[in-house]
């Protein structure tokens, strides 16, 4: 079974996030940038594990700059059998990025195509669907839970306040959340055989952009806290109803 | 040209975020000067789909073929672009639920139209159509601008409120071509009770690593009771399994933006701020004062969760049965 993971790159959770330019731009002065936590705690451990236990191969798959080589790597030191990272086309918008990934998946021959439910920078959960719906597929979203016999698979998706259990066949385009696999931490025999992985570039195919960020904003700042005394709950209770007016 | 939003529903009834959607895309329809309609799919009284105009709607296409009950992104992407296209829809304004969060990206595709996904407030349609997003999981916003024919909302539950006025939609039936469901559903579960799923949940008590034991949890509960509250967690919480994953709450849990958050026994990490932080009051009972999460907080108390949560709670009851 073939598997495609796609892989963003992210600022660090402990980021203190700030623009440039005019607040149009991201400041990525120091910025340490990770692998999105969905995407590498969920999406690709799932992959690795069904390949182990059905075989197979996992393929990771990064639309962006060479600068993004070094976090690609950790994936396949995780144990990725290979990458892909598109190159040529920055500050591309969610159909930009489905665009070319649908390209590289169309004649890729994947049974299952998974991705992270979102990127933390973005928070888009756009990506998944668009890919699905472009190489004309189903999409399981939200994914928490992901078995698979033959080409049919099983699966849970977060609901609110509850799950729906589904079946699907292959191929098909899953988004993974929370439940679906555990973080797995690379070893040393991983990240030295990394380096000697395939991780092959191809150029970008041009898309429409339907969206660009105009400006950034950053929360405005919180007035201090109002301590209330642990003897006199009672004024908390007031202080929500009248001031809050929260309850 | 009309402001389209998907009316979602369970067991025939309509969701309340489906209230909310109607208000917005209704602002969005005096800002354009058009008219707000729902489009909603499968089984659902007509009665309920009418109380949509007490929201702003004018009309709702109901759609009702029973294949539709099951949920199907591509089956459901295919069919709102077809009302979409037949009601002329310039906008479509779609929660970010479960579903919505499936369908809006297929139906981007679909109609070669933007989506905006998590926006928080109208749009300002002053020099094109520019709509606030939460960005970089609640530590900052993005304005997103569309440059598209048709432009997806897809609006952040809660964010913007359901705005209750009088009048009443027209229902009528529409028809689409059903694609066959690439998925097949085999089994739909939902928590039975009467609090309101984490996403959608107005008030909110949660709780941390200060809880010591899921033993610990009764006093939570019973506040959140007396409250009508959802309960949450934060991840380390969920993660050694004292509460279910669903009630994660933070930047790799679900991100939500209650009316009201109590935290208790959590220190306030930066991750678990960053899906909390657009709540609109937030209260802080944790032991130490000098846990971080109080600097995020409107009101806090310093002190022992299994001394202080039980007062409150009593307090609370007293305030409830006084009103
Ligand atoms: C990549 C990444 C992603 C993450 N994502 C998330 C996320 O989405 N959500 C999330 O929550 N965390 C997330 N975390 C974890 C986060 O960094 C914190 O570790 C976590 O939020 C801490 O949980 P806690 O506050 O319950 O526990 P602790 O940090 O252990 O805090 C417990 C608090 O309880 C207080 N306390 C103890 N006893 C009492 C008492 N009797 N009465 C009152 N207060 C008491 C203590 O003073 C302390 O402040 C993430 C971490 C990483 C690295
Ligand atoms: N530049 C990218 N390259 C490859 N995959 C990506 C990229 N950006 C996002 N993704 C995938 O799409 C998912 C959803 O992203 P988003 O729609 O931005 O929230 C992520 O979790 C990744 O799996």
């Amino acid at each position: 079974m073939k598997f495609l993971v796609c892989i963003s790159l992210v600022p660090d959770t402990t980021t203190k996030i700030s623009f440039v330019d005019n607040d149009t731009k991201f400041n990525n002065d120091k910025v340490q940038w990770i692998l999105n936590p969905y995407d590498e705690w969920y999406a690709l451990v799932r992959a690795l594990e069904l390949k182990e236990a059905n075989g197979g191969t996992v393929t990771v798959i990064n639309v962006g700059p060479a600068a993004n080589d070094q976090v690609i790597r950790k994936a396949l030191a995780i144990g990725a059998d290979d990458a892909i990272r598109v190159d040529g086309a920055d500050d591309l918008d969610s159909f930009g990025v489905a665009t070319n990934i649908a390209a590289v998946a169309k004649d890729g021959g994947y049974d299952i195509i998974l991705l992270g439910k979102e990127t933390i920078s973005y928070n888009g959960s756009n990506i998944g669907g668009m890919l699905a719906e472009l190489l004309d597929q189903p999409f399981v979203s939200l994914a928490t839970k992901l078995e698979v016999s033959g080409n049919t698979a099983t699966a849970s998706r977060e609901i609110e306040g509850g799950k729906e259990t589904l079946e699907v066949n292959t191929p098909f385009v899953l988004s993974a959340a929370k439940g679906m696999a555990e973080q797995r931490i690379p070893n040393m025999k991983g990240i030295m055989s990394a380096k000697s992985k395939p991780l092959k570039v191809v150029p970008a195919v041009s898309a429409p952009a339907y969206t660009s960020v105009v400006k950034y904003e950053l929360p405005p700042a919180k007035a201090a806290v109002k301590l209330v005394s642990p003897d006199n709950v009672e004024e908390l209770v007031t202080l929500l109803h009248n001031e809050a007016k929260a309850i | 040209m009309s402001v389209l939003f998907l009316v979602e529903s369970v067991n025939g009834q309509v969701k309340k975020n489906s209230f909310e959607a109607a208000s917005y895309a209704s602002k969005v329809a005096a800002q354009l000067g058009t008219e707000a309609i729902g489009v909603a799919l499968g089984t659902v009284e007509n009665s309920a789909l009418a109380e949509l105009g007490e929201y702003g709607a004018t009309k709702v296409l109901h759609v009702t073929d029973a294949s539709l009950d099951a949920f199907d992104s591509g089956v459901y992407a295919s069919v709102v672009a077809q009302v979409a296209q037949s009601a002329g829809a310039n906008v479509v304004v779609i929660s970010q639920t479960s579903l919505g969060k499936a369908v809006a990206p297929r139906l981007s595709v679909k109609l070669q139209a933007g989506v905006v996904p998590g926006a928080v407030a109208l749009p300002d349609t002053s020099n094109g159509f520019v709509v606030k997003k939460g960005a970089f999981s609640g530590k900052a916003f993005a304005y997103v601008k569309v440059d598209t024919d048709v432009k997806i909302v897809g609006l952040v539950p809660n964010a913007f409120g359901a705005i209750k006025g009088s009048g009443a939609a027209t229902v009528e039936n529409a028809t689409a071509n059903i694609p066959a469901s690439g998925v097949k559903v085999l089994e739909v579960s939902r928590a039975t009770g009467d609090t309101l799923p984490l996403p959608e949940a107005e008030l909110v008590v949660s709780a941390g690593r200060g809880m010591k034991g899921p033993e610990n949890w009764g006093i939570i509960e019973d506040l959140a009771n007396v409250l009508g509250a959802t309960t949450a967690c934060s991840r380390p919480v969920a993660d050694v399994g004292w509460r279910p994953h669903h009630e994660h709450v933070g930047q790799t849990g679900v991100a939500i933006r209650p009316d009201l958050y109590i935290a208790i026994g959590i220190s306030g990490a930066i991750q678990h701020l960053a899906g909390v932080n657009q709540s609109k009051v937030i209260v802080v009972i944790n032991k130490d004062p000098e846990a971080p999460f109080f600097k995020a907080a409107d009101y806090g108390i310093v002190g022992d969760a299994f001394e202080v949560v039980p007062k409150l709670t009593e307090a609370l009851k007293k305030f409830k049965a006084a009103q």
